[in-house]
């Protein structure tokens, strides 16, 4: 009598591939398949190493005061993520120079775990001269690389380097109307190089459907032009089926977005949305506004690959000039000119 | 919107906020195992054991395919590592598969070194990945692992205890790679010989403080089941390729006149354990140990033994570089001062050769010098003797003439000639002789001897004794034929 050991997961009997194969007849009736091997059982072992590691996501949030960062935060993970549910006071000061808080947050849902970092900037073009406002969110940046390279060095090494490095940055574009201001361009440029941008178009109700597409168009031609490539970026499609989905993603940049905390009843349903005296605005809506779109892409489908671009695109950039640079001081120094391949 | 609202316990720094609705970002675990398997996966396994305990075999009845290669021979003079790499695929999971074999392993009549070459094996996959971290350029995400992920050991079933070699070998590979010790060729004992035989193995391997790959039990899913295995370990494996009818199904098996042992029944062997453990629950497992347990060993030991260290938080950062920079140069003056060294050596050789070289050449032209002086006096010699034989011609002209000059005087008195002219046509004829002859001998001695053979000497001795004569005799000759004349008048 053969006994066979049950595996915890069933698979059921898969399919003959080309190549090199794994042979399967076809199973018995009743038992499990003998000539099983069991190598797609690996990915349920990882989806449980996952759970048990849990995630890390590093959101940086850059726009002028009073554009809705913070609410839309608390909207995109329908808790009290931002900084001002940790602040002490309630009246919102502008800061003299740009400040960068971070927050973190443990979230679960369904047995994932989340630790959540979002990072505010206010001060950020608030002030009358904004030159060079985007230093310290840049040198904000570059520490977190540098401190994850630090730590990579180390002889002695955790097991997991903490990660936070910035993953994501999310860039409010006030809704003129019109097209970029010189700000946002500069802005966008520079750190175009060195994080994800996603640029959205905040408070979106205060434009028209026409307006919104016109000032979309008019936002897609001036990046094309000053050859700002935002998220998702065209160079890292891996292949056709990336591409598509991302052109139809890139068709939609920058996102018009609406953000609530606020509940209100709507045809007999609860909804998040913001209400006026011409009608009520539902954020989840999307012939209303495009917040569903940015949550789907940030959250729902691309956060690993947001996470990935990260650290093997923007952080071995960072590392290969960081590790450059050492290597001609050191020459320098020593006398000599010869630079490390 | 369901509302989850768990409350959960502050990490370090964060707050546990509860959620209001659905996020959405559950399906993280999801887009991770996509990635993974657009990627693909791979795992690497050594087996190490002796030949012809079935290795090869073990893994074809493992993987259910038919992996190529012969049966290895038994004449190895040392160890050596085979490694063959393969694509499966099984419904969308793509795994790469290396089989590391060792070739030759407890074959040799001194087995002392044979641990070494495996090390130096592992060693060498470790070394390249680190390598591969510590470039500036690097492309850690397409780099295909060749690090060992589990080391099958083969114990062979004696049924009392472990070979010394096992041990040792076990002992130097425990802080290297993840290992799991199998019994093979498990049907030749028997089942109370066998539980017997595990407990001594396992007492043996504690007592020589081998630490073999425990399956994990920390987490509650596997716990349980890993737990169970734990405690069958080392597994006792048979292998087969070859199938067998029973009953109504066709199972690998292999037949005995007396019986057939087949492979996944849990009765006659451990094989189905020993799938399930290394395949289907642990194989993520023994990839994580193997990077951040051995690896990171390794990698400590490494750069520790390169003279790194790391600084305390005050101190410049990249002392790793720098350090590193340091020691570069170090070794690049040392590699000049070789240079230098082995420079000047060769101007040394050079000059030594040329000085030989010079000599040479003063001996040749030395020697070419003596040889010229030769050859002139050679020619002197000849130009001299040509001179005398010149003279000689001269003195037998006048001889001829004055001989002539008799013979018309002669022809005067008019004496029978007869006799007298044929004396003097004999005298003519030696001259003549000795004319046609002398030009002969002078070309023979101008050319000099090479033409000088046994026919020409023959000739020249005779021209010689005809030159005696004539010299000698001719002279008497015409001195008796005066007196003779004179005598008649």
């Amino acid at each position: 009598m053969s006994e066979v050991a049950v595996p915890e997961m069933m698979m059921p009997p898969p399919a003959m591939p080309a190549a090199f194969q794994v042979e399967k007849p076809v199973p018995g009736p009743g038992m499990g398949d003998f000539s099983y091997v069991g190598i797609d059982a690996i990915l349920e072992q990882m989806r449980r190493k996952a759970m048990k590691q849990g995630f890390e996501l590093n959101i940086m949030v850059v726009g002028q005061s009073g554009l809705g960062k913070s609410t839309l935060m608390n909207t995109l993970f329908k808790s009290k993520v931002s900084r001002k549910s940790v602040q002490a006071t309630s009246q919102e000061k502008i800061p003299k120079t740009i400040d960068i808080k971070s927050v973190s947050h443990d979230i679960e849902e369904k047995g994932v775990r989340m630790k959540l970092t979002v990072i505010d900037t206010p001060g950020f073009g608030d002030q009358i001269n904004n030159e060079n406002c985007w230093q310290p969110i840049m040198k904000f940046i570059n520490a977190q690389y540098e401190q994850y390279l630090q730590e990579e060095i180390n002889i002695n090494r955790k097991k997991r380097i903490p990660d936070s490095r910035v993953h994501c940055c999310i860039y409010f574009i006030p809704p003129t109307g019109h097209c970029l201001r010189p700000l946002d361009v500069e802005f966008m440029r520079r750190l175009s190089k060195v994080v994800n941008i996603v640029p959205v178009i905040a408070k979106a109700d205060t434009l028209t459907l026409e307006e919104r597409d016109f000032f979309k168009q008019k936002i897609r031609e001036e990046l094309r032009a000053n050859g700002i490539d935002v998220y998702p970026q065209k160079e890292f499609d891996e292949d056709a089926e990336d591409r598509m989905i991302n052109d139809k993603i890139r068709e939609m940049i920058p996102f018009a977005v609406v953000g609530s905390d606020q509940e209100y009843q709507v045809n007999g349903r609860r909804l998040l949305g913001r209400k006026t005296k011409w009608g009520t605005i539902e954020v989840e809506n999307i012939a209303h506004c495009e917040f569903a779109y940015l949550r789907d892409l940030l959250i729902r489908t691309h956060m690993e690959n947001i996470k990935d671009i990260t650290s093997s695109i923007h952080y071995e950039v960072y590392r290969v000039r960081r590790l450059n640079e050492n290597n001609t001081a050191i020459a320098h120094a020593n006398g000599t000119g010869q630079i490390l391949s | 919107m369901a509302a989850t609202e768990i409350a959960r316990q502050a990490g370090e720094g964060a707050r546990a906020v509860p959620l209001a609705g659905h996020v959405g970002f559950d399906s993280m675990p999801d887009q991770l195992v996509n990635k993974s398997v657009n990627h693909g996966f791979c795992f690497n396994i050594l087996c190490v054991g002796e030949t012809g305990l079935g290795k090869s075999t073990l893994m074809d009845t493992l993987f259910n395919t038919k992996f190529e290669g012969e049966p290895t021979q038994h004449n190895q003079p040392g160890v050596q590592l085979k490694s063959n790499t393969y694509e499966l695929q099984e419904s969308n999971v793509r795994l790469k598969l290396t089989v590391v074999n060792t070739v030759g392993f407890g074959d040799q009549i001194n087995k002392e070194d044979s641990y070494k070459s495996i090390v130096e094996f592992i060693d060498t996959q470790f070394e390249a990945y680190l390598q591969e971290e510590l470039k500036i350029k690097r492309t850690l995400h397409s780099y295909h692992d060749t690090r060992i992920h589990a080391c099958l050991y083969f114990i062979a079933p004696t049924g009392h205890s472990l070979k010394s070699l096992d041990l040792v070998t076990m002992k130097k590979l425990d802080s290297k790679v993840n290992i799991i010790p199998i019994i093979a060729k498990s049907d030749a004992i028997s089942k109370s010989e066998l539980t017997k035989f595990k407990i001594k193995i396992t007492s043996e391997l504690v007592s020589n403080g081998v630490l073999i790959y425990q399956f994990p039990i920390d987490d509650e899913t596997v716990a349980e089941i890993n737990s169970t295995m734990n405690a069958h370990l080392p597994f006792a494996v048979v292998g087969s390729t070859e199938e067998v009818k029973i009953g109504n199904k066709m199972v690998k098996a292999r037949q005995y006149p007396w019986g057939t042992v087949q492979v996944e029944n849990e009765n006659h062997c451990d094989f189905v354990k020993l799938r399930e453990m290394l395949i289907r629950v642990n194989m993520e497992d023994l990839r994580e140990q193997t990077h951040t347990r051995h690896y990171e060993l390794y990698r400590r030991c490494k750069l520790e033994e390169m003279g790194f260290k790391d600084t305390d938080p005050d101190c410049k950062p990249f002392s790793l570089q720098e350090t590193y920079e340091a020691k570069r140069n170090e070794f690049m003056g040392e590699l000049q001062k070789k240079e230098e060294e082995m420079r000047q050596m060769f101007v040394q050789r050079v000059k030594e050769k040329e000085a030989e070289l010079k000599e040479a050449e003063k001996e040749l032209h030395e020697k070419f010098d003596r040889l010229k002086k030769l050859h002139q006096d050679e020619k002197k010699k000849l130009e001299d003797k040509k001179k005398s034989l010149d003279d000689e011609l001269n003195g037998f002209k006048q001889k001829k003439t004055a001989a002539e000059l008799l013979q018309s005087q002669a022809l005067q008195a008019g004496v029978s000639p007869s006799a007298f002219t044929s004396l003097l046509l004999t005298q003519q004829a030696v001259f003549r002789v000795m004319f046609i002859r002398h030009p002969n001998r002078r070309e023979q001695t101008e050319t000099g001897r090479d033409y000088l053979d046994l026919s020409n000497e023959k000739r020249a001795f005779s021209c010689l004794v005809r030159n005696v004569l004539t010299w000698f005799m001719l002279p008497a000759l015409m001195n008796t034929t005066q007196l003779y004349w004179s005598s008649l008048i």
